[in-house]
């Protein structure tokens, strides 16, 4: 394993095993900030979403009867798991981060960045089952289905449909900050192991 | 070791092949046409565009394993193949939760929106549209496996270097 590996080079001469510390080391933080704040405005902004609307629905003689109709996102499932996935990846985001400033030897190889990239996997998946769940109802919201005879919403809830398109176009930023990340992450692994694996069989 | 390693993933993409083909297939040959009240109402998978975007991903990931079962080891794609792995869990996994949030729809009908729901008429297709969703999940896991496996154990799997 690239651990053990890692273990027993420095009785061979640490120098002999440069380990890769790119030029470029805030790249990763900045991305998580920034998808920190995408992924948590996500969850606010629809978290907060709720429209409510009076229309006259009968009028017996001369007095209109209004029925008051309200859009919450709890009424979709598919919104309730796009509100809780995105929170769940903010609070990641913000803890990875946290992480990474506070712990310094933070170099790609041990278990700690393992586990990182292998939570951070995870959440990408979630974040990306949540955005499209919640953009094809949103899509459903707006257009109807004309062969299942669902009526289309948006145009009696428009500041409803906003919000939640303001919401899900963050959530899909955060998605490609999170998938860049992600792959970084990937990228600089393979790169330490290959680095360790080559040195190791070189050295023996 | 690296023969065990190797004879591993062919396996997995070989399942997670068979998976996202039968997505496809099953999929693409659900259709139902039932007559309520001198209407007749047919149901396709082209009716919610939902589910042509579940059949689009899984062709797409389904030919992506086909190319991907013939390709000889290179050492210099190893990277590239992993992001493209994670690509496609990713496109995957986008599909079938689209499709279960229009399923549910479907099924439950949401009453705030006055939405019915349509499964009570045309039940068989369903049940035909629900096993190729279960498929596709199948297929989805098989290639998030195919993911943590290269990245866990066997990373420089396509170098073959060790």
């Amino acid at each position: 394993m690239a651990s053990e590996g890692v273990d027993k080079l420095p009785e061979v001469g640490h120098e002999q095993v440069p380990v890769v510390r790119s030029k470029v080391v805030w790249l990763v933080p900045v991305l998580r900030l920034l998808a920190f704040f995408a992924t948590l405005s996500a969850t606010l902004v629809m978290a907060l979403n709720k429209q409510t609307k009076t229309i006259v629905v009968a009028t017996i003689g001369t007095v209109p009867i209004q029925a008051t109709l309200t859009a919450k996102f709890q009424h979709t499932p598919a919104f309730v798991f796009f509100v809780i996935v995105n929170g769940n990846a903010s609070l990641h985001n913000l803890l990875t981060l946290v992480v990474s400033f506070v712990c310094k030897k933070f170099d790609y190889k041990g278990l700690v960045p393992l586990t990182i990239t292998v939570l951070d996997l995870m959440n990408v998946a979630f974040i990306s089952g949540g955005v499209s769940a919640a953009a094809f109802m949103g899509q459903l919201g707006r257009d109807g289905n004309s062969h299942a005879r669902w009526n289309k919403i948006c145009d009696k809830f428009e500041t409803y449909c906003n919000h939640g398109s303001g919401a899900i176009i963050a959530s899909f930023i955060g998605l490609m900050l999170m998938t860049s990340i992600s792959t970084i992450s990937l990228v600089r692994l393979r790169n330490n192991y290959n680095r360790i694996v080559l040195n190791s069989s070189v050295g023996v | 070791m690296i023969f065990s390693k190797r004879i591993a993933v062919f396996v997995l993409r070989l399942l997670a092949l068979g998976a996202s083909i039968s997505a496809t297939a099953i999929m693409i040959t659900s259709r139902e046409t039932v007559d309520v009240l001198n209407m007749k109402f047919e149901a396709k998978y082209t009716n919610s565009p939902t589910f042509v975007y579940f059949v689009l991903m899984n062709a797409i990931a389904s030919g992506y394993s086909l190319i991907l079962l013939f390709f000889p080891a290179k050492s210099k794609f190893g990277h590239f193949i992993l992001v493209l792995d994670f690509i496609m869990v990713l496109l995957l996994d986008s599909s079938i939760s689209a499709c279960l949030a229009i399923g549910q729809v479907a099924k439950k009908g949401n009453s705030h929106a006055g939405w019915l729901p349509i499964c009570g008429q045309v039940h068989k297709f369903c049940d035909h549209a629900a096993i190729a969703l279960v498929a596709g999940f199948v297929a989805s896991i098989l290639y998030f496996i195919i993911v943590l496996y290269s990245l866990h154990n066997v990373m420089n799997l396509f170098t073959l270097k060790n």
